[in-house]
């Protein structure tokens, strides 16, 4: 058994198929006679389609068939349940009336002979339309339509208001954080192809058995009759969760033509119709006692959703769902809202709720120090939480003080001097700010299989994803714990919703679901394995199975004597010895699971051309064991840059008079480039959480994102004097002497 | 996309003889720009001339000292050129502060010169836009219109003319040389590109089957240093939200000579013969700069989103012009 495989730093095992271009990525899928479908996308963001003028498109070359809402086939709505696993996000079907609810949604389909000539022809159908009028942002929709308040119980205890009333110190600000886009680099993408009644969809999700389980209602068939695969994806941040329009039209489209139809998603269109982080209105009251204690705290917040799901079961963004727990505080309220707007279906992304809901709680979190007249710091030390006062339990293990600790030592925060814009560098002021990051703990039930092989290699699988993180890796790793086979003689097969049933790529959860499943599979191979020893013309015959140890890929006897796994299998004339286990969630009555740590950052503020930029972020990460360290800071430093994306750049942009999106394309919606990377340290605490899973590990997927934007915006106040609460922070925020625009 | 034909020309009148000109046709250089407009489906070319066989690809100095620059240099030849990176510092800077090296790598002189703006009302089919569709409408006057021009603008377009390259031609001085049908001619730099007034959808004095052979750079101004500084909201990939090309003489601690040309902010190229005036004979210091900054963008219009861009555009001046005169 090797000891030190766990918490390794391993390179990814499929490194070399991704370096090589081996790797197939759904579109890389070419099937025998398969044909190409692209979309005609509404560009109304409201209102009805009147009339759709194929005359031209038809003749167009190559053009084998154009749907729309009057010649689409009949499907089956799903019921979003993550319990069933047959979650999605936007409800209704493609092409299921004439109805518009959002710019970018699918009026047609056209199918032809290459994607070349399928572009071409869509861009030939006219379309007519009779617009409505439209609620483009959430300030027109709360006006027009008000807002629906989704209940939790968790989300109250005490008395917030009197005790608000009373308080020595308070705030009460509102913070807003626009739509962002998820923009993996890959597109979504379907292949779908029909086989009598049995579907295969080379499909860009994030989840194989759920997205099996809703192709399955879609069309009526049972999950067996439906394989969706997914070796490997070029990310999705969230977007990629749940099954969205295109996929399901292609699914269609290939069942009425009789090929197989592929169908990517265009970059100007994964703006519209994949998902995005809805718009956020957070308003946060905060008070204190003299000592620094909270002693109220209310985090109000309503988000945007679709006029399509609004009224039913929309997507919330769950803003206060850290709230509820991080600080101490006997006195809270967190209210979560939404009001529909004329967009597509909001979903999660990267840390959903968090992020935007950090971004509010921490930036109160600072303005709350200073009004107390508290470092930052220290301020949030007065305020940890002993136990999760949302649920009344205690946290498995909680090393946020030692976070602190760490990366404000290695940041240097006892050099900050706390007086605004005092810190110069030539032409530019140093700001210095931090925040706290959170994110809860999930593990759900998993399947998995693994065989120990003649050849002398080991075989796991199991249907969840390797997204780009080191999925494949890390259940090699498992595999090699348990075995003490090296990694080199592990093979690892996921993505393919056929195999034992696994968990979707999403909530940071994976990795602390797949992994004890996949051990306790390899275990069970071990004992089959060892019972093949033992009986008759086994290498052990004679001996008990229970006498028989692992030693690096063999089996050892009490004394002394070693067999390789492989002549084990051959001495019995069997192919493998196999095992295959079923794990649960983690128990969720005794303790409260979350990951927590901290960000310190510096920015720089050249007010004389007004260029702001980040320079520096220190990092501390309490996520349990990190299973592997190279993969797992890959994640954090990503989730850093994504972050530094959301405090500075991100937004989509929306036509107020008409909902348009604008900046839809990779041009101007900004993420940042490598000339925007700050000095990125991060310190992984290691402190296993056995009390979540026998690994120790909590996932690390998402935390890094949570609490940077407040890091940011503390930063830029500290450096600007200015208050930004509306993401993201751009220049023209923080210029003093912006002219009065002109009204047109 | 649509489907269109593919012509190669081997020479530049065989170039604009297949060209013709019943509007039907675009030359294709590097294809960065319009490749990317043909899949917007908002240029729409029956056929593409493809320019780049043609011997336009040298960079020549001539007796008067003057730089003559072929159509086809790429944007990363340009800007490494010896020639460019000692003389003429200020195009180097402007060509390595645009696009990607990648971009750059296939971008073309000519290319750089004809792209088109950005407006993302420009770039939709579906929207109002009079450049695309003279009477249709501007959608960015009264929308979304943080990336347009405060400096240039109608009531009918106030779309940015993106280029970096341009704007560091402008303030050297250079000479756009078009060739057609009837022969050769030379276009000041300054006049080639058009304000858009009440024709919009007119962007430069090149006639339908005419082609850009060179574009050739005054003599350096004897003594003179030059600087571009480009702002945006991140550091690279980016185009401007401001930029300025500086280019400066000084006898002692005066200005002798001073050119100032502003992107980013301006529906062309922009040569702001203000700020120059403000500069001449003048003390080099902060206080002449901001004079010249703010005589520069007198008379700026603060759209909706882009009245930033007003102080910005100083600051990128002021600075500028600190930066070269240090
Ligand atoms: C993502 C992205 C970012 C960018 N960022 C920047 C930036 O920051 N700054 C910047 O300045 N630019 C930027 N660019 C624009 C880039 O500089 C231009 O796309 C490029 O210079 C165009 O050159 P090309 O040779 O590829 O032109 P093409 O795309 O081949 O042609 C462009 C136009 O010029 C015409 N044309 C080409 N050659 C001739 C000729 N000889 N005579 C007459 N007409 C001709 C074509 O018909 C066409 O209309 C960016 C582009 C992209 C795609
Ligand atoms: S600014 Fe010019 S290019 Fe943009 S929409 Fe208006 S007319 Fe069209």
């Amino acid at each position: 058994m090797s000891d030190n495989i766990i918490g390794a730093a391993k390179p990814r095992i499929d490194g070399p198929l991704k370096l090589t271009g081996l790797a197939k990525y759904s579109s890389d899928n070419l099937l025998d006679d398969m044909v190409y479908a692209y979309g005609v996308f509404s560009s109304i963001a409201s209102g009805e389609v009147t009339n759709i003028d194929l005359s031209v498109a038809q003749q167009s070359p190559g053009v084998i068939d154009i749907f729309h809402h009057d010649h689409f086939p009949q499907l089956f709505r799903t019921p979003s349940s993550m319990e069933q696993e047959n979650k999605v996000d936007e409800e209704r079907l493609p092409f299921e009336d004439n109805q518009v609810h959002y710019a970018g949604q699918f009026v047609a389909l056209v199918v032809a002979d290459s994607f070349e000539n399928a572009r071409a022809a869509a861009y030939k159908v006219k379309v007519d339309y009779k617009t409505s009028p439209v609620l483009a942002n959430l300030a027109q929709a709360v006006k027009v339509n008000g807002t629906q308040l989704h209940q939790d119980s968790r989300n109250s205890r005490g008395d917030p208001e009197p005790a608000f009333q009373s308080a020595q110190h308070k705030i009460d600000f509102t913070y807003v954080t626009p739509v962002e886009t998820h923009n993996p680099m890959e597109m979504h993408a379907t292949v779908a192809a029909w086989s009598g009644d049995k579907l295969t969809m080379y499909d860009t999700t994030q989840g194989v058995v759920n997205a099996r389980n809703v192709y399955a209602k879609v069309f009526g068939l049972s999950p067996d009759r439906v394989e969706v695969i997914t070796p490997f994806l070029g990310s999705g941040f969230g977007s990629k969760l749940w099954p969205w329009p295109h996929a399901i039209a292609a699914a269609a489209a290939a069942r009425e033509v009789g090929r197989p139809v592929q169908l990517v998603v265009p970059r100007q269109e994964m703006f519209t119709t994949t998902g995005h982080r809805p718009e956020t209105s957070q308003r946060l009251r905060l008070a204190t006692d003299d000592d620094g204690r909270l002693v109220s705290l209310r985090h109000e917040s309503i988000s945007t959703t679709s006029t399509i799901d609004q009224g039913n079961n929309p997507y919330v963004e769950s803003c206060g769902k850290m709230t509820q727990g991080l600080y101490s505080c006997e006195n809270l309220l967190v209210t979560h809202s939404t009001t529909g707007t004329n967009r597509g279906t909001p979903t999660s992304m990267r840390a959903p709720g968090a992020a935007p809901g950090l971004f509010a709680l921490e930036s109160a979190m600072d303005e709350m120090a200073i009004e107390a007249g508290l470092d930052p710091l220290e301020f949030r030390r007065r305020n940890y939480a002993d136990s999760d006062e949302s649920k009344g339990l205690p946290w498995s293990s909680n090393k946020l003080r030692e976070a602190y600790d760490q990366a404000a030592e290695k940041f240097g925060w006892s050099k900050r001097n706390s007086e605004i814009g005092s810190m110069r560098d030539g032409n530019e002021i140093v700001g210095w700010g931090m925040a706290t990051c959170n994110w809860e703990a999930i593990r759900r039930p998993c399947d998995a299989r693994v065989s120990l092989r003649a050849d002398g290699t080991a075989y796991a699988s199991c249907a969840t994803q390797d997204i780009g993180t080191g999925t494949y890796t890390i259940v090699a790793q498992a595999v090699s714990q348990v075995t003490g086979l090296p990694l080199e003689k592990i093979e690892v097969e996921l993505g393919d919703s056929s195999y034992p049933s696994g968990p979707i790529s999403g909530g940071s959860w994976a990795t602390a679901t797949a992994l004890p499943a996949v051990a306790a599979a390899a275990r069970k191979a071990l004992e089959e394995l060892k019972s093949y020893a033992v009986s008759e013309r086994g290498a052990f015959v004679g001996a008990k199975a229970d006498d028989l140890s692992i030693e690096n890929g063999q089996l050892k006897s009490a004394d002394g004597k070693t067999v390789a796994f492989a002549e084990v299998l051959k001495q019995r004339k069997l192919a493998s010895a196999d095992g295959e286990a079923h794990t649960g969630g983690a128990p969720t009555d005794q303790y409260a699971f979350r990951s927590f740590g901290a960000h310190f950052v510096e920015v720089r503020w050249d007010q004389g051309i007004s260029n702001l930029r980040v320079s520096r972020v220190v990092s501390a990460i309490d996520v349990g064991r990190a299973v592997n360290t190279l993969t797992s800071r890959n994640q954090v430093e990503g989730a850093i840059v994504m972050g530094v994306g959301m405090a500075l750049f991100e937004q989509t942009e929306y036509d107020h008079r008409n909902g348009r999106p604008v900046n839809n394309n990779y041009a101007e919606y900004l993420v940042p480039v490598h000339a925007d990377q700050p000095e990125v340290d991060v310190i992984l605490l290691d402190y296993p959480d056995y009390k979540f899973n026998e690994f120790g590990a909590r996932g690390i997927g998402e935390i890094g994102i949570t609490g940077l934007a407040a890091a940011v915006a503390n930063a830029v106040y500290h450096a600007t004097g200015k208050r930004i609460r509306e993401l993201p922070i751009t220049m023209d925020k923080l210029m003093d002497d912006v002219p009065q625009a002109q009204q047109a | 996309m649509r489907n269109f034909a593919y012509q190669r020309a081997g020479n530049v009148t065989q170039a604009y003889t297949l060209h013709g000109n019943d509007n039907s046709a675009d030359f294709i250089a590097g294809g960065t720009n319009l490749i990317d407009m043909v899949k917007l489906d908002i240029m729409r070319p029956e056929r593409l001339v493809d320019v780049n066989l043609l011997p336009l690809t040298e960079i020549e100095e001539l007796d008067d000292g003057r730089l003559k620059i072929g159509a086809l240099v790429t944007n990363t030849d340009l800007a490494y050129d010896e020639r460019v990176t000692t003389r003429y510092p200020v195009l180097s800077e402007a060509l390595l502060a645009g696009a990607s090296t990648q971009l750059r790598n296939v971008a073309t002189t000519a290319g750089n010169v004809m792209q088109r703006t950005r407006c993302p009302y420009f770039r939709n089919p579906s929207r109002p836009c009079n450049k695309r569709e003279p009477g249709s409408g501007c959608g960015a006057l009264d929308g979304i219109n943080r990336n347009h021009a405060v400096l240039g603008g109608s009531d009918k377009c106030i779309a940015v003319h993106p280029s970096d390259m341009c704007v560091g031609m402008q303030a050297l001085g250079a000479t756009i040389t078009v060739e057609g049908p009837d022969g050769p001619r030379e276009i000041p730099f300054e006049e080639y590109h058009l304000l858009p007034g009440d024709t919009p959808e007119r962007e430069h004095d090149l006639r339908d089957g005419e082609l850009i052979t060179h574009v050739t750079l005054d003599a350096p101004i004897e003594g003179a240093k030059s600087h571009y500084l480009k702002l945006r909201d991140r550091m690279s990939f980016e185009f401007a939200l401001a930029s300025c090309a500086a280019v400066v003489a000084l006898d002692g601690d005066t200005i002798r000579e001073a050119r100032i040309a502003l992107g980013g902010i301006a529906t062309k190229p922009w040569r702001s013969h203000e700020a120059e005036a403000a500069l001449k004979g003048k003390p080099a210091t902060e206080a002449t700069f901001q004079q010249a900054a703010e005589a520069a963008l007198a008379g700026a219009v603060p759209h909706r989103d882009a009245a930033f861009k007003i102080p910005l555009a100083k600051q990128a001046i002021v600075r500028a012009l600190s930066t070269v005169t240090r």
